[in-house]
């Protein structure tokens, strides 16, 4: 017996798993490959979004949530960076947060 | 003549033409590096960029380049006989689609995966650049309007397809949420998928929906094309996961059990070819074969769509640079395959010469709708599945290839006015519903402003969108001849193809240009023009920028 599988297991079953497995990854794989792009560029858009709400009201935007969301402010500061670039800000818009 | 014989030699000559013709131009003409490090690898992000496996990659390839085109446009070549469509369809898969196809990759790899039409900037210049633009928005236009008629067409003939064809939006749609929400396991959910669809199909000769043949003074054609374009609107407008995602999956899944069924059919009936080899008793009005049957198959034979796919989202996912052979040539036979399938079933899915000649009435009176008929005769005789069903069961499957690139199309074209908008600053334009409306607008128009209001212009500027189609091939087998001139390897393997091409391209559309005056059909004799400006422009960019790169090649001695 394959000791990777542990005693008493059917090798048969273990041969159809693999191969199910297998099926899995190509259906996986064919089903998202090719819009992996287009669905990663909707997600940013809505992640964007997201960021701007949480930090509207650092930027004079208010905000009637801002309690809640300057509790996700230091969740979400790794990303302000490539956030501000990608919105066309070559620095930082708030004054007393600067990062770059 | 047997169909399993014709079978057997188109599929032997793909065969041949893959391992070795092509084994012959990935060697020694492209030679392909598996120690290359392809953008895949380079730039690797997980997101664009994705080494994949060549497999999967192949199914991508061939799933997104196969649709409705190599159905119809082999349908309607037929009607020269048998023999003209077989030998264009094999050795221009061979000869012609195979290194363009998996050129356009290798070209695309060695240039950081750029698309044909940056390439063409870089490569030939600017201007070419900007042809290709205006090429590429031509044949979206008249891809659009054609699929949207034969659609159209579809649902007015077999009316027991309406049903699934809409039903099957609904089964994407769902299937679409089920995977998204991640509620089931994708093989699951293939499998309930593919069981809900041809249970539609089971169910829908039963239930035939049949539009009136005239609806508040527009004919129920024209009502079709109307509602069609609305769907298109609205899908193209949609998320990529909501729609088209599951739409392109199952329709992949439905390519390959429709071409086993179909060829199954074949092999189990041993159907005979009733279609003449060559057709001396045309039917009035059939222009002249030697320049049209190039432009009537293009997808099938060659086709210029497949170097977007190619250098689009292929490229950036090869993992090895050997694998675009597999790729890019196999891709090519895949499509092959679909388009002798579609030869066999229009002219050996009749009883006999006389009944494939009562459908075979005018040019273009062929088409799809022979396909369906045939092809359910051969499956209803072959395989003993009721006629109705297999009928059905065809018709889903063209309707659901043109749907989804009509889809695409318009997505695409949505796309060319945002960057116009962005361009002449016209910011109106640049947002999605006014730019999905023109889109649709300028499709409408030629659909319904080349033929009159019954909506038939599809048809009639079917050899026109090949035309369209073979002048994108040719801008994409000029950019690999140039590279291969720079490279000093031999150019006469991209180069032939592409002089033929240009040359039949350029006499198609002059034949035309005389049949629409002759017909007093202005709008369509403007439209060819246009083509004809573009073609003759594309001719001279060859000749100057081959001579320009010979030039520099024979100056560094």
């Amino acid at each position: 017996m394959n000791d990777d599988h542990g005693e008493g297991r059917d090798p048969r079953l273990e041969r159809v798993r693999a191969w199910l497995s297998q099926a899995r990854f190509f259906a996986e794989e064919i089903y998202s490959a090719r819009y992996r792009g287009a669905v990663a560029r909707a997600r940013r858009d809505e992640d964007d979004l997201f960021m701007l709400l949480v930090f509207s009201d650092m930027m004079g935007v208010p905000n009637p949530a801002a309690y809640y969301t300057l509790e996700l402010q230091p969740l979400l500061l790794e990303r302000f960076h490539d956030w501000h670039k990608r919105m066309g800000m070559e620095r930082s818009p708030l004054e007393h947060f600067r990062c770059c | 003549m047997s169909a399993i014989v014709l079978l057997i030699l188109g599929l032997g000559g793909m065969a041949a033409g893959y391992w070795v013709y092509s084994r012959f131009i990935a060697t020694k003409i492209y030679r392909l590096d598996p120690d290359f490090k392809t953008p895949a690898h380079e730039y690797e992000d997980g997101v664009d960029f994705v080494p994949t496996n060549r497999f999967v990659l192949w199914g991508h390839h061939f799933t997104s380049v196969a649709g409705a085109a190599p159905i119809v446009g082999p349908a309607i070549a037929v009607i020269w006989g048998w023999l003209p469509a077989f030998l264009w369809v094999v050795l221009g898969t061979v000869f012609f689609a195979g290194i363009h196809d998996s050129g356009a990759i290798w070209a695309s790899v060695r240039n950081k995966a750029k698309s044909v039409g940056a390439l063409t900037g870089d490569v030939v210049g600017g201007r070419a650049r900007s042809l290709f633009m205006i090429v590429i928005f031509l044949v979206l236009l008249m891809v659009n309007a054609v699929f949207a008629v034969v659609i159209a067409g579809l649902m007015m003939n077999f009316s027991s397809a309406v049903v699934p064809v809409w039903g099957a939006i609904l089964v994407a749609l769902i299937i679409g949420q089920l995977i998204y929400r991640r509620v089931l396991s994708l093989p699951v959910v293939s499998i309930l998928g593919v069981i809900a669809l041809y249970a539609l199909i089971f169910i829908g000769p039963s239930v035939p929906i049949q539009m009136p043949a005239e609806v508040g003074g527009l004919s129920g054609n024209a009502v079709w094309i109307l509602i069609l374009f609305a769907y298109a609107a609205i899908a193209s407008m949609l998320p990529v996961w909501v729609l088209l995602q599951p739409r392109d999956y199952i329709n992949g899944l439905q390519l390959f059990i429709g071409l086993i069924v179909l060829y199954g059919a074949i092999l189990f009936l041993n159907p005979t070819v009733v279609a003449p080899m060559i057709n001396g008793d045309l039917p009035a009005g059939t222009p002249s074969m030697l320049p049209l049957l190039f432009v009537t198959i293009a997808c099938g034979a060659i086709s210029g769509f497949h170097g977007l796919v190619s250098s689009g989202t292929t490229s950036k996912q090869l993992n090895r640079e050997p694998d675009a052979r597999f790729v890019g040539y196999f891709g090519a036979v895949g499509e092959g395959m679909l388009a002798l399938a579609a030869i066999l079933a229009a002219t050996a899915g009749f009883a006999s010469f006389a009944d494939w000649q009562a459908v075979y009435t005018a040019f273009g009176a062929g088409g799809v709708n022979a396909f369906v008929e045939g092809g359910a005769f051969m499956i209803h005789n072959g395989l003993g599945l009721p006629e109705a069903t297999a009928a059905t069961l065809l018709t889903v499957m063209a309707a659901l290839f043109a749907g989804t690139t009509m889809d695409t199309g318009l997505r695409l074209q949505r796309y060319i006015f945002q960057e116009w908008g962005e361009i002449y600053q016209q910011k109106w334009m640049t947002r999605n519903v006014p730019a999905t409306l023109l889109a649709v607008g300028s499709c409408l128009l030629l659909a319904f402003g080349a033929g009159g209001a019954g909506g038939t212009g599809g048809m009639i500027i079917w050899p026109l969108f090949g035309t369209t189609n073979q002048l994108l091939a040719g801008l994409t087998l000029l950019v690999v001849t140039v590279m291969l001139v720079r490279l000093r390897r031999p150019m006469w393997y991209t180069l032939a193809p592409l002089c033929f091409l240009l040359v039949m391209t350029i006499a198609a559309l002059l034949i035309q240009l005389r049949t629409f005056f002759n017909e007093g059909n202005y709008f369509l004799l403007f439209l060819d023009f246009v083509v004809l400006i573009a073609a003759i422009l594309v001719a001279m960019e060859c000749a100057s920028a081959l001579k320009r790169s010979r030039a520099e090649v024979a100056r560094q001695g």
